[in-house]
């Protein structure tokens, strides 16, 4: 084409000063932006397909490299922003759905950080966690409603199946094929070795995985991917995926291209053929129906596996999770629109779906009102990004939260949110064997236990700060929160204070 | 004792182990002034061919066929390490033709060069070790 409406996005920087033409960036990049010319022993780049992953940065011996954002601008216009005419300029151009990936990066509050902790001062006092015990273990799962006795008076255990995890986190639902073999080796690693679960998404179970199935949710979508008895009977609880917060009120899409050799057996349908999940289960048009597969699938484990009824968070979520819990799932989990995804439309992720902090907020308060709290365990995910996070999801009521994106950072994502192109640099959202083996599982699950046991840590620090010795009393303790720039609608729907009060 | 041990499978080919070593043994600080504008002559070398690629760099063999060789007792074994000294080496090549690896080579200036575990560098664990960014090259204990 003649005309070219897009400018790049993005400069490549190379100090020539510090360049030693070692070529790695040029070995090192899918999106080929590097190239060597011999004859002058000099590298250039063509910015205009470069994602800014920043793998050359990031592998650069010299640091001669630094990406940039390209300085090129519109006519200054705060209605028609630069992004807003690019995006129009590319579907004036293609005629097609803009994509996205990852989470939802518009200026839109982020609750989390206008909620502050408090901290004991000579009242009750804070508490040392070197020093003295301090509780992060959590029990995901339906609590007896009443205690039951048997002809002798003894109580008989009535408790439902419960998951135990050393800290409120669990690495939420990304599928083989939306991510490569050895990210899902590294996640499943991890949660063995730090005692919480990982997420199995819709792809189905990679048969090397079986053995990580006490550490394994494994996912029921609507495309019902590489779903049998065995797979269910494999993890240590069952998920049925009605949502995402990416993408509310649609299904998923695997290019066919990436339906290949093992996706394809782990997934059981052909090579080549697009794996599409329908927006709707379409066996579910109510609660009731969703009751029925509830009990199938607990049926079909013979009532020993927690359910999971995964959401997105939308507008009446509060109301969803009230008839949620009395489907007889033991766990409700609720995706917040900052939530990842390997691919969505880009209108979807971002103007879809609540904030997390709100949702959650109001479907404690719900279920509490309903007198329906302990029927069901709440896990929220969507965007939790640091310890701090979950302390603050966990007192407005959370059990546990599903963290994702956080978890493919510390495997090297830079957040370009490329995903869709399946070029993934740092081998984790690609099928191209020579980009997956980018990804040690060796050190990557290594990277993961590091930084939960760095959240775990700063978590009792906070805990302790407050003068509480276990999450379990921190769960819904709102008194521990305060808020800061909130209006008073947005404190009642958070059931906290402000600053100050 | 501890060798350098490679493992294809993680071997990206991005080459960056050749220019750590190339840059250890310059006992430079900076990197770009070391190598700037320098055709690198390293004593790791990436061997690569339809997708596979792994570096090669000296086994310190239990009993090696370069020391043994070796006409004017240059190349010595000592703690399992096989080092050369410079001072003796007549460039001969008869340890190039008998290294079965391949990891033996002529340097820029005279003597033969080979990977010495850096223990004459300041780098401490081998460079090319510390440099990989996939742990497709390992020191470790292996009996």
């Amino acid at each position: 084409m003649a005309v070219n409406f897009l400018y790049p996005d993005y400069e490549v920087t190379r100090n020539y000063d510090k360049c030693i033409a070692c070529r790695a960036c040029e070995r090192q990049c899918a999106n080929e932006v590097h190239e060597y010319l011999a004859d002058a022993n000099k590298m250039v780049c063509d910015d205009a397909k470069c994602v800014n992953c920043h793998r050359c940065v990031s592998l650069c011996p010299t640091r001669a490299l630094k990406i940039v954002k390209s300085g090129n601008t519109y006519k200054e216009n705060t209605n028609w922003s630069g992004k807003t005419i690019n995006e129009l300029y590319r579907q004036a151009g293609s005629g097609g759905v803009l994509l996205s990936s990852m989470g939802n990066p518009e200026n839109y509050p982020v609750y989390f950080d206008k909620i502050l902790l408090n901290a004991s001062q000579v009242t009750n006092p804070s508490i040392d966690p070197l020093r003295e015990p301090m509780e992060t273990r959590v029990f995901l799962g339906a609590k007896p409603q009443y205690i039951k006795r048997d002809g002798d008076g003894r109580i008989k255990n009535n408790l439902p199946p419960q998951l135990s995890l050393s800290m409120p986190v669990m690495f939420s639902a990304m599928s083989y094929g939306s991510i490569s073999y050895n990210a899902h080796e590294s996640l499943a690693r991890a949660a063995e070795a730090l005692g919480i679960l990982y997420n199995t998404g819709e792809g189905g179970l990679h048969e090397d995985f079986y053995r990580y199935g006490g550490n394994t949710v494994v996912q029921v979508a609507s495309g019902r991917f590489g779903v049998h008895q065995e797979y269910l009977n494999s993890g240590a609880a069952i998920e049925i995926k009605m949502g995402q917060g990416a993408k509310p009120g649609i299904g998923g899409h695997l290019p066919g291209t990436k339906i290949v050799g093992d996706i394809s057996r782990t997934r059981m349908i052909p090579e080549g053929s697009d794996a599409i999940s329908p927006a709707p289960h379409h066996d579910i048009y109510s609660i009731e129906d969703l009751r029925q597969l509830v009990y199938s699938l607990k049926e079909v484990t013979d009532y020993k596996k927690p359910v999971i009824v995964k959401i997105a968070a939308v507008h009446n979520v509060a109301a969803i999770a009230s008839g949620i819990a009395r489907s007889g799932a033991d766990i409700i989990a609720i995706d917040g629109f900052r939530g990842g995804t390997g691919a969505a439309p880009t209108r979807i992720r971002d103007h879809v779906g609540i904030p997390i902090e709100l949702a959650l907020a109001g479907v404690d308060r719900r279920l509490r009102e309903e007198g329906i709290r302990d029927h069901v365990s709440i896990v929220v995910g969507g965007s939790i990004r640091s310890s701090a996070d979950i302390v603050k999801a966990v007192a407005l009521g959370a059990d546990c939260v599903y963290i994702a994106s956080a978890a493919l950072l510390a495997l090297g994502c830079h957040l370009c949110r490329s995903c869709h192109a399946g070029k993934c640099n740092w081998g984790i959202a690609t099928q191209v064997p020579e980009l997956v083996k980018r990804l040690n599982p060796e050190i990557g699950y290594k990277r993961l236990v590091n930084l939960l046991t760095a959240w775990q840590h700063e978590i009792k620090e906070m805990m302790g700060g407050m003068g509480i010795n276990s999450i379990e009393s921190l769960r819904g303790n709102r008194l521990m929160l305060r808020g800061v720039g909130l209006n008073e609608k947005e404190l009642e729907i958070l059931g906290i204070k402000h600053a100050g009060e | 004792m501890k060798r350098v041990y490679v493992n294809e499978k993680w071997c990206l080919g991005c080459h960056l182990c050749e220019y750590y070593c190339a840059f250890a043994g310059t006992n430079e600080k900076d990197m770009a002034r070391a190598l700037k504008d320098i055709k690198i002559n390293p004593k790791i070398k990436i061997e690569e061919k339809d997708g596979v690629s792994f570096a090669v760099s000296c086994r310190h063999c239990r009993e090696p066929l370069c020391v043994k060789g070796c006409i004017t007792g240059a190349l010595t074994i000592s703690d399992g390490v096989i080092t050369i000294d410079r001072d003796k080496c007549v460039s001969c090549y008869t340890c190039i033709l008998s290294c079965p690896f391949g990891a033996v080579s002529p340097s820029d200036d005279g003597a033969v060069q080979k990977c010495e575990l850096c223990v004459k560098t300041t780098a401490g664990t081998p460079a090319c070790v510390k440099g990989c960014p996939n742990g497709a090259i390992v020191f470790e204990e292996r009996g």
